[in-house]
């Protein structure tokens, strides 16, 4: 009949088994949340901005959540400073990547003091984990998950593929990391 | 007997409408008590088809769109009935459900009795002297309709829930009317509102020289014990075990578009007919403590029946507290509840009363 492990038991005194106090201790805690929200809601609607809020939540898409500094977000490529990819396609990223969804071609770069510069850099995002190996294993610092942009979903498998041009293009998020669009 | 008639239909109207209008109100009271009560902010999307004009603006951020926009949904559902279904019970079903639910606000008084065109009327549209014994017979018919459609959907999730819900009036209904019996011994009188007007003690017949002698204070533990077993015969968390919908979805499993919805408008019309009882039985109806007026004008009716509305809003929104307070009981839970908890102490109270009774008389 009892078949609970003892340590499913629990010792209720006499005053939680009547119930009836605990009940009354319940509604007494979500009867305050009730009424203190309700007061900073009603202070909020006449315009005193001091008030507390009256709810913990975000009116998204409107309003966004602050994002972590270390979240990782969509990828991009840095550039140097003639806006040239910093990457020099040393195939690091495209090695470690578990997902195998980064595409490399590499080619020669004008530069003789740089070896080499992707020519195809290609992410197929469809694929991609989020796990941020690449940006760990670049030796580069070529490719980066900061840009705080976290919705590009699609209808299409192919408009999860991002080509370099549009990796390049990619910005990093603002340093006080309100998720941009 | 054209004032009667006049009066009549103003009471069905005005009754019917008053429900019907909170039933509405309270699926968006629900809303958003809830929302607040959990810090969250509720349901602010619907417009007006996507129309959002500034001026509407302050009513879409309250959500009053969604009372509409589910209205709408309803109706426009498709209204699927289950192949292998006994067509016309399901179909009868949710109309007994609500039927029932609807007529029994017919014995709750709004006002006093006042002199229109010398004729004696009441905001009330049936006063009869077995109110209390009324409301309880059709309550428990509600229970038809419940039954009916776990029965008809040939659905097993169902026809359990319809059991249940069976069980669970059984208890509940019996314990209410246990309950109320204090009630009746102290004002003695079965009319709801004769029983309001012995709740109107004079200015000095105050209890200890300044409570008035309303239900509650004349009968606290009747009082818990029929506001517990009101609510479990409204079939709502935390007796919504007919329901039920993380274990067996309920006896409304089969049901779509307004059909459902009845059965969901049925829950807040029983919570609004729980709600005049308890105001009218223990909270002294439509009586504004320390006013006694000297006749029932036209400004006094409208007071009362104001006071009476204000102490339903009050317990509605009681019981949404309750409600979005409580988990839910287990079947057994509930049933031990009912049978050993409730019922005991509804008799103990009968005892007790009888007791102060017989002290303070003699
Ligand atoms: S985040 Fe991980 S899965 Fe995505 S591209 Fe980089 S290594 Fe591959
Ligand atoms: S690891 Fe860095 S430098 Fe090497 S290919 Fe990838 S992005 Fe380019």
């Amino acid at each position: 009949m009892n078949s609970s492990p003892e340590h499913n038991k629990r010792d209720y005194g006499l005053w939680q088994r009547t119930y009836v106090p605990e009940v009354f201790g319940g509604l007494a805690i979500t009867a305050r949340h009730f009424f203190v929200n309700l007061k900073n809601h009603i202070r909020r609607l006449i315009g005193r901005k001091d008030a507390a809020p009256g709810a913990v939540t975000f009116q998204y898409p409107e309003q966004r959540r602050p994002l972590a500094p270390r979240l990782r977000s969509l990828h991009r490529l840095t550039k140097r400073e003639d806006g040239s990819p910093r990457c020099v396609a040393c195939m690091m990223c495209e090695t470690i990547c578990p997902a195998r969804c980064i595409y490399i071609v590499a080619t020669e770069h004008p530069d003789p003091n740089i070896e080499k510069m992707p020519e195809q850099f290609t992410i197929d995002l469809g694929r991609c984990v989020f796990c941020g190996y690449c940006v760990e294993a670049c030796p580069e610092d070529a490719i980066r998950m900061d840009t705080g942009i976290l919705e590009f979903a699609s209808y299409t498998r192919e408009n999860m593929i991002y080509t370099i041009d549009q990796l390049l293009s990619h910005e990093t998020a603002k340093p006080d990391a309100q998720d941009t669009q | 007997m054209i004032i009667d008639i006049a009066c009549a239909v103003f009471n069905v109207l005005f009754t019917g409408l008053f429900v019907l209008g909170l039933a509405g109100l309270l699926t968006w009271v629900e809303r958003k008590q809830s929302a607040v009560m959990q810090d969250r902010i509720g349901a602010n999307r619907a417009d007006l088809f996507g129309w959002d004009p500034k001026f509407l603006r302050p009513i879409r951020r309250l959500g009053l769109f969604h009372p509409i926009a589910d209205g709408l949904k309803m109706i426009l559902k498709e209204d699927h009935v289950p192949p292998n279904a006994n067509k016309a019970l399901f179909n009868l079903a949710p109309f007994v459900s609500i039927f029932f639910a609807l007529i029994a606000f017919a014995a709750i008084p709004f006002s006093d009795r006042f002199v229109v065109g010398g004729h004696e009327a009441a905001i009330q549209v049936a006063p009869m002297n077995v109110g209390v014994l009324y409301i309880f017979a059709v309550l428990s018919m509600g229970i038809y309709g419940v039954f009916l459609a776990g029965y008809a959907s040939k659905n097993n999730w169902a026809f359990l829930g319809g059991i249940r819900a069976s069980a669970l009036m059984l208890s509940a209904e019996i314990a209410i009317g246990v309950s109320i019996i204090g009630v009746i011994m102290t004002y003695g009188s079965l009319e709801i509102g004769e029983i309001v007007r012995a709740q109107q003690s004079s200015p000095d017949d105050l209890l200890l020289g300044f409570l008035p002698k309303w239900g509650i204070i004349m009968q606290p533990l009747g009082f818990i014990i029929f506001l517990a077993a009101g609510i479990a015969a409204t079939k709502r968390i935390p007796f919504d075990m007919p329901e039920g919908e993380s274990e067996i979805i309920g006896y409304f499993v089969e049901y779509s578009g307004m059909k459902f919805g009845m059965f969901m408008m049925t829950d807040f019309v029983e919570t609004i007919v729980i709600a005049g009882l308890t105001a009218a039985l223990f909270l002294g109806g439509w009586h504004i403590p320390y006013f006694y007026p000297e006749q029932a004008t036209a400004a006094v009716v409208i007071l009362q029946a104001l006071v009476f509305i204000l102490k339903v809003a009050f317990m509605c929104w009681f019981m949404i507290l309750v409600r979005w307070t409580l988990p839910r009981f287990r079947y057994d839970q509930a049933m031990r509840f009912g049978w050993m908890a409730l019922l005991p102490l509804a008799l103990v109270n009968i005892v007790l009363t009888g007791i102060m009774k017989v002290l303070v008389s003699g």
